[in-house]
């Protein structure tokens, strides 16, 4: 009996503590974090967060959206389905309409179904994941957005870069069994052909092999001027250490799988990879976002997680601000599918299956470390 | 039961097919002819390429015949098939990896005499870090030996071979341990530049960082010299004790019968011992020239060079010293000539292939004979 009674007291007192809070009308516009702020991968919470803070800060500043001044609210989904979608539920139990989230896709996915019932604008900054803004039966999500290019566009922007280059040769290893792997060479292969360029063979292999004297003899024979590996840092280290040793001169270059503390960058130097997004990138607008984040978090360098939250959030704001409403997402949605958007990470428009068009930035590994080289627009 | 009972027997036709092995000599034939003819067609087409490959894999199977050796010696005289040992060569990288970044051992030399000859010091050097990874290896093998195996050697032979899959398992998750190895990829700092050389009709020269190789020459690395030269020369020296000296003839003597040698006045356990201290110390010296071949480090390392030379020392006939360096040497040649003329992902289907086909024919393995010589 005294737990039942206990239990009836905490859920009067959680029914009068939601009936207190202020709607999203009047002077605020509710926006809902939904990202892991514990667990294994809680800096890409905590990132986001900062990342989507930062955004709503500003614009505040500057008066808010028509007046209306931003709250932030976030809500820990610990990169996992479960936990993502009772914060969902919890979003849409009070009356929210603006999602930020989640990081992962795992999470992104169940989210965007409750999204879209609900007509509630979700954009996810970072979940690569296609299914994220797609239905079931591949038609595009209405409410979903994400902020991240997906994984295969960065095969395409490598390719281009590597044909500005000038190299009209290359040879293509990837790992049959990896989707991201190969998404990204399929794509690379694809836009090399068309920008002129021959692939002069392509090889494949799996993710246990630590032997690839006899691909790399035959990229060494081939004479490619490109050597396309768009795997992650573990492989990128062993095939980078003993291409040199078999006489492979081709330009080693590859995805954001390197982006690792733990890449070789002896092994791989010479190489070049794609990101989402670096802080050395010279354009105005990241030198200021990486001051301003610096003067707001101690001094700390953002990352693509906290820069893409950044961007999701301004995308949504400006949608927000230039449908005249914060009420009708379906003319939000509408709004934002046109939107075209400088963001720090690129200029964004988005496609017809609501994934952001925009340019990546090309990272080359140098004299030992890995700089910024270029910023490569589709 | 009746039903299952017709279902399973073989027609009398196919049964003495498969008694005269003549299903096993045709696929041996087969693969013969479509190796002749691939590897025909690959030597008129590129010859340089193809001699290139040649050694891409001599360089493999050198270490691989290392590994075999310690499967077939322990196999020859406890016969047990000591699935730790893939572990034990990990456990050899792991070594020479703490040696090199962590204690900086393979400068000992230059810094002790620093007007040597920086190729002499460099070499000392290496070869104290090989020398306490083989120390470290057989250290550990005889307590596995004594802890594990010991125990069990009058036991049921499968429950040796569980155990020894225990310690496998063992090996590999304590290893993963964040305090031990960690499980992350860590990479290999090579104790010495790699170097590397271009034959041809002219001669030999050292081919310059970012130059394409000349048509027709052939490269090859100081790590496939070190490797093929460490191979042969721990072998030659394996062959000399387990024939010449006084411990080898024990060694024989406990292959053929353990009881008769115990009567004789042999130490069994001591030798068996040995036996296991030299097969670990082998695979700790593979650990090592496998790390700097291919260098990256991981807690399960051991798993695939491990098992792709016991199929090595089954091919050439377990129990049998040369039949190890034979079985891995086409081990070796076989995954790297598929890689390069077939189909990558396809190599080791390919190896494993070969493997079945030879036992079809030959049960025992190459050298498999009834009067095999033991280790």
């Amino acid at each position: 009996m005294k737990t039942r009674f206990a239990f009836f007291v905490v859920l009067i007192a959680a029914l009068v503590l939601a009936a207190c809070q202020p709607g999203a009308a009047g002077g605020t516009i509710k926006i809902s974090v939904l990202a892991p702020m514990s667990g294994q991968v809680a800096t890409f919470g905590d990132s986001t967060a900062k990342g989507v803070q930062l955004a709503a800060e500003e614009w505040n500043a500057k008066g808010g959206i028509d007046g209306k001044t931003i709250e932030v609210v976030v809500k820990d989904s610990q990169c996992s389905a479960d936990p993502a979608v009772n914060a969902m539920n919890q979003v849409v139990g009070e009356g929210g309409k603006f999602v930020i989230g989640e990081v992962c896709s795992s999470a992104s996915i169940p989210v965007s179904e409750i999204a879209e019932a609900n007509k509630i604008i979700q954009i996810s900054p970072t979940s690569t994941n296609t299914t994220v803004t797609l239905n079931a039966d591949g038609s595009t999500k209405q409410f979903v957005f994400r902020a991240c290019f997906i994984d295969p566009f960065q095969g395409k922007v490598m390719a281009k870069f590597a044909a500005e280059q000038g190299h009209t040769t290359a040879f293509i290893m990837f790992d049959q069994g990896n989707d991201y792997v190969r998404g990204l060479a399929e794509n690379f292969e694809k836009a090399f052909v068309e920008a002129g360029g021959t692939i002069l063979g392509k090889e494949t292999y799996t993710k246990n092999d630590t032997d690839f004297s006899a691909i790399l003899t035959k990229v060494a024979d081939s004479k490619a001027e490109v050597l396309y590996l768009p795997d992650y840092y573990n492989i990128v280290n062993l095939v980078g250490a003993q291409a040199k040793e078999k006489g492979v001169t081709a330009v080693m270059m590859g995805g954001d799988g390197w982006d690792s503390a733990d890449l070789d960058v002896t092994a791989a130097e010479g190489g070049f990879f794609s990101n989402h997004y670096s802080p050395e990138d010279t354009r105005p607008i990241v030198q200021s976002w990486v001051a301003a984040y610096q003067k707001k978090y101690d001094g700390k360098t953002p990352d693509a997680l906290a820069t893409l939250g950044y961007d999701a959030a301004n995308l949504l704001f400006a949608a927000i601000d230039q449908a005249d409403t914060s009420e009708d997402t379906a003319k939000i949605a509408e709004t934002l599918a046109a939107i075209e958007y400088e963001a720090v990470s690129g200029k964004i428009t988005f496609d017809a299956q609501h994934n952001p068009v925009k340019s990546a930035v090309v990272l080359a590994v140098k004299d030992g470390k890995v700089s910024f080289s270029a910023s490569v627009a589709p | 039961m009746n039903s299952t009972h017709t279902f399973l027997s073989t027609p009398p036709f196919i049964e003495s097919l498969i008694k005269k092995k003549i299903l096993g000599k045709l696929m041996l034939i087969l693969l013969a002819a479509v190796v002749v003819w691939r590897m025909g067609t690959a030597l008129v087409e590129n010859p340089s390429l193809f001699l290139q490959q040649v050694i891409n894999g001599l360089q493999l199977g050198f270490v691989y015949a290392l590994i075999a050796l310690g499967y077939t010696m322990v196999y020859g005289i406890v016969r047990l098939i000591n699935f730790a040992h893939g572990d034990v060569f990990m456990v050899g990288a792991f070594m020479s990896f703490y040696a090199i970044s962590r204690l900086q051992l393979h400068t000992w030399p230059s810094k002790l005499f620093p007007n040597m000859n920086s190729m002499l010091s460099v070499g000392i050097g290496s070869i104290t870090v090989v020398i306490l990874s083989m120390i470290v290896c057989a250290l550990m093998a005889i307590t596995i030996e004594r802890v594990a195996y010991k125990p069990l050697r009058s036991a049921a032979r499968i429950s040796a071979l569980i155990t020894a899959i225990g310690v496998s398992f063992f090996l590999e998750y304590f290893g993963a341990l964040p305090f031990v190895f960690s499980a992350n990829y860590i990479t290999y700092k090579r104790p010495f530049e790699v170097t590397t050389w271009v034959a041809n009709g002219e001669g030999v020269q050292t081919l310059a960082r970012g130059i394409e190789v000349p048509a027709n020459s052939v490269i090859f690395s100081n790590i496939a010299v070190l490797i093929i030269v460490a191979s042969i020369i721990l072998m030659v020296l394996l062959q000399y004790t387990v024939t010449r000296t006084k411990i080898g003839k024990a060694m024989r003597a406990v292959a053929y019968d353990k009881q008769t040698a115990q009567l004789m006045g042999i130490n069994v356990n001591m030798i068996i011992s040995i036996t296991f201290a030299i097969g670990a110390a082998l695979a700790g010296a593979a650990g090592m020239l496998y790390a700097i071949a291919f260098p990256q480090v991981v807690f399960w390392m051991g798993i695939i060079p491990g098992l792709k030379s016991f199929v090595a020392a089954v091919l050439g006939g377990i129990g049998s010293i040369p039949g190890a360096l034979v079985g891995a040497l086409i081990m070796g040649q076989a995954e790297t000539l598929s890689a390069a003329y077939i189909s990558t992902p396809m190599r080791d289907a390919i190896a494993f292939s070969i493997l079945i086909i030879v036992l079809l024919v030959r049960p025992t393995g190459i050298f498999g004979e009834a009067t095999r010589e033991k280790a």
